[in-house]
């Protein structure tokens, strides 16, 4: 039906196999989506080659843990992302558990970014294992999409020893649905012609932003594929879905007029941090916050970003959650304003003893650092808490995270007991 | 309880006595103003918030001895609504009737019994010009914070030492001093006291109206009264309960040596600063580039509108680039009371010091000055 440069393992397409009906036509086909397969797992199974071809998940095997990622033969009992590690073993008892390595994955994804960079700058990434690119400029330089995207999967194999797919298309969600559709280690072009085509036998749990519940609305109006979403009336889902309607519609026919957003900037730098164990505490969540705190300003420095609005998020033992926010004075990336401002927040939430299961630091209405000023205060220090952050920056690069923290941050070699 | 007075005189009284009074009352009772005609006939005017009480006193035409509690708030529109004519006011049972000329209102009493009595004044410690004491308060509590989660930075300091009276305040950005002359009591009084800041700028106003004299009222470290002011002035007396002493030690935070000075005249100043500030956010800076005979003034950024204007300034020393939050440069040109603005650095991240240009080449005390801290801009 379409014209396969992949769908094929890669050691089965060298020597290339000739498409059954010739190579597709990719001339209308400027977008690449290009998706790592099983990406932290496949990074971990370099250090492990032993396990290539087992079941192998990724993810904190405590009794909390998600798993992040998974090899496909895991994927074949049923293990997914996202899903709680207890769970996986459960269906999976004989996959190999592997805690997540975080540097490592950072430093793979950094290089495959590189890669794409020098095949254009249009590249938006979407995650730390995904990207969209657009080659219309390219293709003068480097050929067509087809002989561009296996470029990327020759580049990405060649220095990584990992393989991805990559979808091609006209629009950035059909090449989406094109890179899953030919998971793993694939290459499919679905042509501006054969769109609609592809498309219409897809469920609609398929689209992008089409969620559970939309999904759930859909089906109770009898529409269980892209087909039946083409032939309702537009009128009806504006009925049904508002604004979204019409945008379903579009989708439904292909059409995707979103482009690729060269490096959309950061809008918020967050992090949280599930408790092994409930904690009603009061201490202890500040202790999380200054920790969360710190790590946000280290990343907000490391992007070159300062944020305005501290963000708190906290999630009670049963899953309730409240967010409370607020806005500063000026925009800052130094850990003790965002901590004093998180621990205002946690007090006015009226959270005192009650035991929270999740807590998480935001910074949100991100601008460039070197566009921030700084109203100095009476009786300051010429140089203040900032410039001790960026001490501790430097002495982390050179010597590690563990180099310099917070005191209180740091745990005693031996409990009390121990004493 | 009954009386008998000209409706300018009562209508201005029940507006100043309303001006304390709380816009959302903790208890019902304290929304009422309570008049009182004593056994001398004075007719008393009082309102108390437990923080801030205003009290005036009158002499009616007419006069029976009682006392009865009312809204404040309606009795100052009714008085303020009528016609000039001789306002009678008779108190029958529980309910309140007040005639002029034509016009008639009947208003409900409150339980004057479950009033609290108003704080009794401090002993006075001296003396000083109403309309003087008025903008020298208006001068200084420009600078004082507006953030009631820190209170100790929304008061004025008051430091009494003799003769000498020292206001002071700041919201950590800017540090507003003045110096005046005032005659105590005793010569040798000495108090220091955190008032309030938009407290003491409303009762300094209102009392500056009067041209009269205002007598402040405190008492010394460990004497009666603690913890409590009080301004009177021509029948009309006001107190506040003091705020913690708490201040940050200015007078060495108050550069002394400078590199650089700047005389500007005033007005083109403001408008110039106005005019740039239209591309600036709130707290945002305005950039200043002294370069000999001109300043250059910038606002906004790239990503933005931007503005530049120049002007002509009349500079002595070391050329320097600094950046100020444009409201508090335009408050403190506001402040000086002067025609010519002078502005005093060292570096880019010291403070600078704003004062009024010309009094210093007498060798006379600055008696104003407004410390500004610059905004640093990234490097």
């Amino acid at each position: 039906m379409f014209g396969y440069g992949g769908g094929v393992s890669r050691n089965q397409l060298l020597p290339r196999e000739p498409s059954p009906r010739g190579p597709a036509d990719d001339s209308g086909c400027p977008i690449l989506h290009v998706d790592m397969d099983a990406f932290f797992a496949s990074v971990e199974l370099l250090d492990r080659p032993e396990l290539k071809g087992t079941p192998v998940i990724v993810g904190a095997p405590g009794a909390r843990g998600v798993v992040l990622s998974a090899t496909y033969e895991a994927r074949r009992f049923g293990v997914h992302s996202a899903m709680p590690m207890t769970r996986a073993r459960r269906i999976c008892p004989q996959a190999t558990i592997i805690p997540p390595s975080h540097g490592k994955y950072s430093e793979v994804s950094k290089g495959v970014m590189e890669i794409f960079q020098t095949i254009t700058p249009e590249v938006e990434p979407i995650s730390s294992d995904e990207a969209f690119l657009d080659v219309s400029g390219a293709r003068r330089r480097l050929g067509t999409s087809t002989a561009i995207a296996e470029l990327i999967r020759g580049q990405v194999a060649e220095r990584y020893g990992i393989t991805c797919s990559v979808g091609v298309a006209s629009s950035k969600f059909v090449a989406k649905l094109a890179s899953r559709q030919c998971k793993p280690d694939g290459l499919l072009v679905v042509p501006a012609s054969a769109v609609v085509e592809f498309l219409h036998p897809l469920p609609v749990a398929a689209l992008w932003g089409v969620g559970e519940r939309t999904e759930q609305a859909l089906v109770r109006l009898g529409i269980r594929t892209v087909g039946d979403l083409a032939q309702v009336p537009v009128s009806t889902l504006q009925r049904e879905f508002g604004a979204a309607g019409a945008h379903l519609a579009a989708l439904s026919w292909g059409r995707d007029e979103r482009p690729v957003v060269p490096h959309s900037p950061d809008k918020s730098i967050g992090n949280e941090e599930t408790f092994s164990h409930d904690v009603d505490d009061p201490e202890a969540i500040k202790r999380e916050l200054l920790r969360l705190s710190e790590r946000v300003a280290a990343r907000l420095r490391a992007a070159g970003h300062v944020g305005r609005t501290v963000s708190v998020k906290l999630r009670r033992s049963d899953f309730t959650t409240i967010t409370r926010s607020r806005t500063l004075r000026e925009p800052t990336d130094v850990a003790k304003e965002i901590y004093a401002t998180s621990c205002e927040l946690y007090e006015a939430a009226g959270l005192d003893r009650v035991r929270l299961r999740l807590v998480g630091v935001r910074m949100e209405n991100l601008r460039p650092a070197a566009t921030a000023t700084r109203q100095l205060g009476l009786g300051d220090r010429e140089t203040g808490w900032r410039e001790a952050e960026q001490a501790m920056d430097k002495a982390i690069r050179r010597f590690g995270p563990e180099a310099v923290r917070p005191a209180s941050l740091v745990q005693r070699p031996f409990g009390p007991m121990d004493l | 309880m009954m009386f008998r007075i000209d409706r300018d005189v009562l209508a201005e009284a029940v507006a100043w006595t309303a001006r304390s009074l709380p816009a959302r009352p903790s208890v019902p009772v304290l929304a009422g103003m309570r008049l009182e005609v004593t056994q001398e006939q004075q007719l008393k005017l009082s309102g108390f918030d437990y923080e801030v009480s205003a009290e005036v006193t009158l002499d009616p035409q007419v006069g029976e001895a009682g006392v009865v509690l009312v809204s404040g708030k309606l009795l100052a529109e009714i008085t303020r609504a009528l016609p000039a004519q001789p306002v009678d006011f008779v108190v029958d049972g529980a309910k309140a009737v007040v005639t002029c000329g034509s016009a008639r209102f009947t208003l409900l009493t409150m339980p004057v019994e479950d009033y609290p009595s108003l704080p009794a004044m401090p002993p006075a410690a001296g003396r000083i010009g109403s309309d003087v004491f008025a903008s020298a308060v208006g001068q200084v509590a420009v600078a004082a914070g507006k953030d009631d989660t820190l209170p100790m930075l929304t008061g004025v300091r008051m430091e009494i030492e003799g003769d000498t009276v020292t206001l002071a305040a700041t919201d950590r950005y800017r540090l507003a001093v003045r110096e005046l002359k005032w005659q105590p009591e005793q010569p040798d009084f000495q108090a220091i006291a955190m008032v309030p800041g938009r407290t003491l700028a409303d009762t300094a106003k209102a009392l500056g109206a009067t041209g009269a004299q205002v007598e402040i009222a405190l008492s010394s470290a460990g004497g009666t009264g603690e913890g409590m002011i009080g301004f009177s002035s021509s029948g009309r007396r006001t107190t506040t309960r003091l705020l913690d002493p708490e201040f940050p030690k200015y007078r060495s935070l108050l550069p002394t040596q400078f590199s650089a000075r700047a005389d500007l005249s005033t007005a083109a100043f403001v408008e110039a600063v106005k005019r740039v500030a239209l591309v600036a956010e709130r707290n945002t800076p305005v950039r200043l580039a002294f370069r000999g005979g001109e300043v250059i003034l910038e606002a906004g950024s790239g990503d933005e509108a931007q503005a530049v204007e120049a002007l002509p300034v009349e500079f002595d020393g070391e050329e320097i680039n600094i950046a100020f939050n444009h409201q508090f440069l335009l408050e403190g040109l506001g402040a000086i009371d002067s025609d010519v603005a002078r502005l005093q650095f060292t570096t880019s991240t010291k403070p600078a010091i704003l004062t009024g240009g010309k009094p210093v080449d007498d060798g006379e005390i600055q008696d104003y000055r407004y410390l500004i801290m610059p905004i640093r801009l990234s490097s």
